[in-house]
């Protein structure tokens, strides 16, 4: 179907791909599995025609091809569903699935009518029953992802390379997923599936094709592999997470929080969360679980001072009410966010390493309150490179020319540099390797066991298991349980999760 | 070997400008004789001054994705009250009260002016978050209708032979102009370089939204960004105004496009976060020079501005086409 040999691939001086040599087999779901930065999705950019210079050769279909653009790709049958996804927010979903290629009348008319009528069909084969004028903006993330399957189809491709499908998607739509690509699988489509949950892959892949630093390393039938081998495969070594004996001192109560609601910020009768109150006490480790839309992120927000007009309740840090109404009042009152989203919310891509680690404390780096102290920070930077291990040849480099795993570093560092007594974690290790995972549950650990009061919201169950002291269940926008570590269990967590619906 | 070139082409992307410059110099000597003289040299400074306090602001708007756009009408307007302030004073009819200003005086009633202006542009732009292309533009024409009616239209002129020191006065053989001109690139340096509130520019610039999760205030940075931009307009008014002894009530019209244009040349991005000061002066003199050699060379005025304006570009096509290899 489609062979790949001997491909490279640098950016500057840095090797990405180091003479990769793989083949897709036609009608199979095709696990590409590899930690972040071994180069996965530089591979499947130059599949897809995004990068155009690389060395190698690709054939496909018996014929050797080298894309000059994605619209090239496309047109020989591969498409692309890139993990943000590539839809305009205020075009329709017809808009949106036919644009650049919009039917037309003899003098340049678009056909409204015609090319609803195409992506009402595209859709039902999607089981997705939502008018074709619905905008984008409108729909869930779930939704939008079944929209770019449907584009695919439209152009019909062959080969439908989907990166990291499940990140950003609910449990129920993730299994809805699973039911589509059976279905496209069933129809000869090829699908190359990358994703981090080694889980999934066992559920939906036939085959896994493991790269390693920029090479592959090994590929074969899922049904000849176990997860540990896996995990071999890729990392070179074996895993585990090692529980801790919690060294929670319930004395020290570091944060309570009383009575947060929150009003949507459109319909101001709806409440996106009613009444949570909890305790945080020193060294605890508390686990927030909930599904997509169950108001995680926006309870962190709250406590951030990120809603000062739409939430209402009390915060009482360390045994005083403190009126949160910025960040700037979070971190005066002990309390750092390490965001969702790092990219948007977390780092300056195009900054250095080392001046979005100082940004946080810049004020404590000037001298006289005048200039910034140079030497000042560049030791801090340094020191938090070592500390937590972020692989880069200097404090110099750009945010953006590093791996997930390392750049979530990046941020943790530019929030441990401000000591916070209240660290809240937003998924911490969504999008990184298994390896940086393993890392950052460790200095979870280690910040708890030097007294620090740690929130960490995560949408993946393991997670939750193996790192919190006790879980709190969002359901809904309301609190519905506190369970202890020594009660939980996937299931119990779940049971209160989908309490209600 | 990959990284010394990559490196190799790091440096040489910086310095960009700057072989322009050197190369555009280079063409013109060869071209023209009068041209690579101290007095010219000195010549283009003079001239290039008052768009380097200018493009200098503009550059801090820039940096935080913004644009300025008033600057030519808070330039005539700061100038113009200057002008009058060192001229007519204030009278206040009621209590019977005459205030009169020095020299020093009304040059700084100009510049606290222009910082009010560029106060008042930030605050509408951060409170009411009108987009900054809209606020200045409501500013370009509101400040330009204030100076016609502070100016009544006519110019306010002879200003006295000490006031005219600023913009043609010399001292050890170099224009006044050019003394001021580098202390605000200096400090704007330093300021953009060395201290908090340069990385916060950067930052904001950079990615806003990250910006403001790491606790910086937003509003309060770019309002003083604003601020800084109209300061430096008026500094370029009273600049303009004490070089022509007059101050004109239609001074400083298209302005704002040579700044930008300097800002653009120098390699500062204008989606923000990217560029610097250094960058803009660079921007600056090759404008200057351009102007200059074209002048000395005789070229029609209508050609210099298809010529400066291919530069502009050029300038941007080459800054991209070396974004993109990265």
């Amino acid at each position: 179907m489609l062979i790949a040999q001997n491909i490279s691939k640098r950016f500057g001086g840095v090797v990405a791909l180091n003479n990769v040599n793989l083949e897709l087999h036609p009608g199979k779901v095709n696990a590409l599995i590899g930690e972040n930065g071994a180069g996965k999705s530089t591979l499947m950019k130059i599949f897809s025609g995004v990068h155009t210079q690389y060395e190698g050769e690709i054939s496909f279909k018996g014929k050797p091809v080298k894309f000059k653009s994605t619209k090239e790709a496309e047109d020989a049958g591969i498409a692309i569903i890139h993990q943000e996804l590539n839809l305009v927010p205020h075009l329709s979903i017809a808009e949106n699935i036919f644009l650049g290629r919009e039917l037309t009348n003899g003098i340049g008319m678009v056909k409204d009518r015609e090319m609803n009528e195409k992506t009402e069909q595209l859709l039902a084969r999607l089981n997705l029953s939502i008018n074709p004028n619905t905008k984008i903006a409108e729909l869930k993330v779930g939704q939008q992802q079944l929209v770019e399957i449907a584009k695919a189809l439209y152009t019909n491709a062959e080969v439908i390379i989907m990166d990291e499908p499940t990140s950003a998607i609910s449990d129920k739509e993730v299994d809805n997923l699973y039911s589509i690509i059976a279905q496209l699988k069933s129809e000869g489509k090829t699908i190359v599936y990358i994703s981090h949950k080694l889980k999934e892959l066992f559920t939906i892949a036939d085959r896994f094709i493991v790269l390693r630093d920029g090479s592959t390393v090994d590929s074969g039938d899922m049904s000849d592999v176990a997860q540990d081998e896996l995990i071999h495969k890729m990392t070179g070594r074996k895993l585990s997470i090692e529980r801790r004996d919690a060294a929670i001192n319930t004395a020290v109560e570091l944060l309570s929080v009383k009575n947060i609601c929150l009003k949507h910020p459109l319909f101001k009768s709806k409440n996106i969360l009613h009444h949570i109150s909890f305790q945080l006490f020193q060294g605890e480790i508390l686990g927030v679980y909930g599904l997509m839309g169950a108001g995680r992120t926006e309870l962190m927000e709250c406590i951030f001072g990120l809603h000062p007009q739409n939430s209402s309740g009390e915060i009482v840090v360390n045994g005083v009410v403190q009126k949160i109404k910025s960040p700037s009042d979070a971190i005066a009152s002990g309390i750092a966010l390490v965001p969702e989203d790092r990219k948007l919310h977390g780092l300056i891509l195009a900054h250095s390493i080392k001046s979005n680690i100082s940004i946080t404390i810049l004020k404590k780096l000037e001298k006289w309150g005048l200039f910034l102290n140079a030497a000042e920070e560049k030791a801090l930077s340094d020191d938090y490179i070592k500390q937590l291990s972020i692989k880069t040849s200097s404090n110099k480099n750009l945010a953006k020319n590093l791996s997930g795993g390392n750049q979530q570093k990046i941020v943790l560092a530019k929030w441990l540099a401000t000591h916070p007594k209240i660290l809240l974690l937003d998924e911490p290790t969504r999008g990184i390797d298994i390896n940086a995972k393993a890392e950052i549950y460790k200095l979870i650990k280690q910040l708890a066991g030097e007294g620090m009061g740690i929130i960490m919201v995560s949408s993946e169950l393991p997670e939750i298991l193996a790192v919190s002291d006790r879980i709190l269940v969002l359901a809904d926008g309301e609190l519905s349980a506190t369970i202890p570590i020594s009660e939980a269990t996937e299931t119990t967590i779940l049971k209160h999760a989908i309490q209600k619906n | 070997m990959t990284n010394a070139l990559s490196s190799y082409k790091q440096t040489l992307s910086r310095f960009q400008s700057l072989i322009a410059l050197v190369v555009l110099c280079i063409i013109l000597s060869i071209l023209s004789d009068k041209f690579f003289t101290a007095d010219n040299g000195l010549n283009v400074l003079r001239q290039i001054a008052v768009n380097i306090c200018i493009a200098t602001g503009m550059t801090l708007v820039v940096l935080t994705s913004g644009i300025d756009l008033s600057v030519g009408s808070v330039l005539a307007l700061c100038g113009a009250v200057a002008a009058g302030l060192l001229k007519n004073g204030i009278e206040i009819p009621a209590g019977n009260l005459f205030i009169g200003f020095t020299v020093l005086g009304a040059a700084l009633g100009g510049i606290i002016l222009g910082s009010l202006l560029g106060w008042f542009n930030g605050f509408a732009i951060t409170k009411f978050k009108v987009p900054p292309f809209v606020a200045t533009l409501a500013m370009l024409t509101i400040a330009r209708g204030f100076t016609m009616l502070y100016t009544k239209g006519h110019p306010i002129s002879n200003l006295g032979e000490s006031f005219a020191v600023i913009g043609t006065g010399w001292w050890l053989g170099i224009p006044v102009p050019v003394y001021i001109a580098t202390a605000v690139v200096l400090l704007a340096v330093f300021v953009t370089q060395k201290t908090k509130m340069g990385r916060y520019i950067y930052a904001i610039g950079g990615n806003e939204q990250a910006a403001k999760l790491s606790g910086i205030n937003i509003k309060k940075v770019k309002i003083k960004v604003y601020a800084m931009a109209g300061a430096l307009a008026a500094l370029g008014g009273i600049i303009v105004t004490s070089r022509l002894d007059s101050a004109q009530p239609n001074a400083g019209i298209s302005y704002e496009l040579d700044a930008i244009a300097a800002v653009v040349i120098g390699g500062t991005s204008l989606s923000g976060g990217r560029g610097s000061v250094w960058g803009t002066v660079m921007g600056a003199i090759i404008i200057g020079v351009l102007n200059n050699g074209l002048v000395l060379l005789n070229v029609s005025p209508f050609w210099q501005q298809v010529v400066k304006g291919s530069v502009i570009l050029l300038a941007v096509i080459i800054d991209k086409a070396g974004e993109n290899k990265e």
